[in-house]
């Protein structure tokens, strides 16, 4: 008899929970290795608290209220879980503090799309080491953790959250307008987003070909010089904040996989300054992302720069099973 | 690179660039388009029935239109063509619209029945009206936008049979000449959107294949005179 569970769920069978293992053993040894303690919260919160988190609060898609009347959630990811356990419990630790998990996280799936609702994430959170060298060893991390999964191919996309935001203030775009205009830029909609730019008045053509040209730089430390040829103060700022990170990335040895992307955009609330995702070649979707969230510990009270990354598991298993036959995958 | 096309199972970023390619009326322009940048479409064009062209850097895989954003999300196909009606019927397909390429153009617009007041009348005594389309997310969300609401009735086939028969009050369909509309008693009520082909791109070849993927924008944009 056939038991059904509810869409984007599933069941691990012992062949499959084997390697996930192995996957899921290989990261948290890198994590520790580089001093980064496993930490473990529970999977629901109060949904209040969470909130605080992520103001948006979209990404929250399970809320419950239990036999007191409390109003819980799941978690969307861990990030916000662990801003407020370091908030209530690291307050007065020394910094920076390197902290590392391997947690199910809960989000809305759209029918029939084969997305998961409840999916496991790797990830590490530094928290009270500011950019750019906060930023440059969390990028370090995760190349050596898509090493330990024989991910070697595998390029981290680099951009800075604030580029975006900057620039359309300086344009003098605010307010509605502006938060299309970032959502078309954050879909990559080039066409909507030139005809919607053409629209809005006070704005040249010569800003619209800035703005349309700088989402499509990405590529090695030229970029940056290319970005710098369109001008501008948020440019200005933007290039520099990346090209600090670039250097303290050299310096450390750490920056061959990078690829400085001006068009990334992530659409998580919180992140601010530098931004990461991550992508394989044998894989047509995001394997994972993170940056640095300045603000967000500030939301609970302890004023702290921070950043971090999050793999999702089943994703890396994929491409790790697809770089196998040509001798990555598992080493 | 050693990825072939044929026989390859999970979606890669691998190998010769492959171009997802609408059949149906957006093929002719598609094929000329592709012919002007300098990609070969000899095959496509020929008796072939196969739905793979693979050749040296670039790969053409034929399909319907409206899988094209299914293909290309997925990383199956790096990039390809289709209509702007199918992108914002998939809205939620992530996708990146890279090029405006101007042809294939029509209206998607809202008809009923010619000196026929359903439509209206629907909407005042009954507070909503029944649209049968093609394009129930378009459809429904044009009429939230505007204030009003609708029955959407998503059917696959002709779609100016519904009102006639009495299935629905009107419908949201894609009209290039007005032909067909006219031929059946039909007329154009309120114009939605006007809708031409893109060129797409996924995600994630945009990243790792940038230079390819920029390389064919930059050409498609110079052949198109913009």
């Amino acid at each position: 008899m056939i038991h059904p569970i509810p869409p984007g769920t599933r069941d691990v069978l012992p062949d499959e929970m084997r390697e996930l293992r192995r996957l899921h053993l290989a990261l948290i040894e890198v994590f520790e290795a580089r001093g980064y303690g496993e930490v473990a919260t529970p999977a629901i919160e109060y949904d209040e608290v969470l909130a605080r988190g992520d103001g948006r609060t979209a990404d929250t898609a399970y809320r419950f209220f239990d036999g007191s009347g409390e109003l819980l959630a799941l978690r969307s990811d861990m990030t916000v879980p662990i801003a407020r356990l370091v908030a209530s419990r690291y307050a007065s630790a020394e910094m920076p503090l390197r902290l590392c998990y391997l947690a199910n996280a809960y989000r809305a799936v759209r029918p029939q799309r084969g997305q998961m609702r409840e999916f496991a994430q790797a990830g590490v959170e530094l928290i009270g080491a500011p950019a750019p060298e906060g930023t440059a060893e969390v990028v370090e991390v995760l190349e050596a953790a898509l090493d330990a999964a024989g991910l070697e191919r595998a390029i981290i996309g680099l951009g800075d959250a604030d580029l975006y935001r900057q620039l359309l203030a300086e344009f003098g775009i605010e307010g509605e307008a502006r938060d299309s205009i970032l959502a078309r830029l954050a879909a990559h909609d080039l066409v909507g987003l030139e005809v919607e730019l053409s629209e809005l008045e006070g704005i040249d053509d010569r800003q619209i070909a800035t703005c349309v040209a700088l989402s499509q730089l990405r590529g090695g430390k030229e970029v940056l010089e290319e970005a710098r040829a369109l001008g501008g103060a948020a440019v200005e700022r933007a290039t520099a904040r990346l090209g600090e990170t670039v250097q303290a990335l050299e310096a450390r040895g750490a920056a061959q996989r990078v690829q400085i992307d001006l068009g990334l955009l992530r659409d998580l609330g919180y992140y601010s300054g530098a931004i990461l995702e991550v992508y394989d070649p044998t894989l047509g979707h995001v394997l994972g992302g993170g940056g640095r969230y300045d603000g967000l510990l500030k939301r609970f009270g302890i004023d702290l720069p921070a950043a971090g990354f999050a793999l999702y598991m089943e994703r890396v298993h994929v491409a790790q099973m697809e770089e196998e036959p040509r001798g990555g995958g598992n080493p | 690179m050693s990825a072939g096309v044929a026989g390859m199972g999970r979606a890669k970023t691998d190998g010769p660039l492959k171009i997802a390619v609408p059949r149906g009326a957006l093929l002719g322009e598609t094929l000329d388009i592709l012919d002007a940048v300098g990609i070969d479409t000899d095959e496509v064009r020929g008796e072939s029935r196969s739905l793979i062209f693979p050749g040296e850097s670039i790969t053409l895989v034929t399909m319907r239109p409206s899988d094209v954003p299914t293909y290309v999300e997925a990383g199956a196909a790096d990039v390809g063509i289709t209509g702007k009606d199918v992108l914002l019927e998939q809205a939620d397909r992530v996708v990146y619209e890279l090029l405006d390429l101007g042809f294939g153009r029509c209206r998607m617009v809202l008809a009923g029945r010619k000196g026929d007041e359903r439509l209206g009348e629907a909407q005042r005594r009954l507070g909503m009206m029944r649209i049968a389309t093609k394009y129930p997310r378009i459809a429904e969300r044009y009429f939230e936008r505007t204030g009003r609401q609708i029955e959407a009735i998503e059917v696959k086939g002709s779609v100016e049979l519904a009102p006639l028969i009495g299935l629905a009050d009107g419908i949201v369909d894609l009209v290039a000449t007005g032909r067909t509309l006219e031929e059946n008693d039909l007329e154009v009520r309120e114009e939605i959107v006007e809708c031409t082909a893109r060129f797409v791109a996924n995600r994630v070849s945009h990243k790792l294949r940038a230079r390819e993927v920029d390389g064919l924008t930059a050409k498609l944009r110079q052949t198109l005179g913009r």
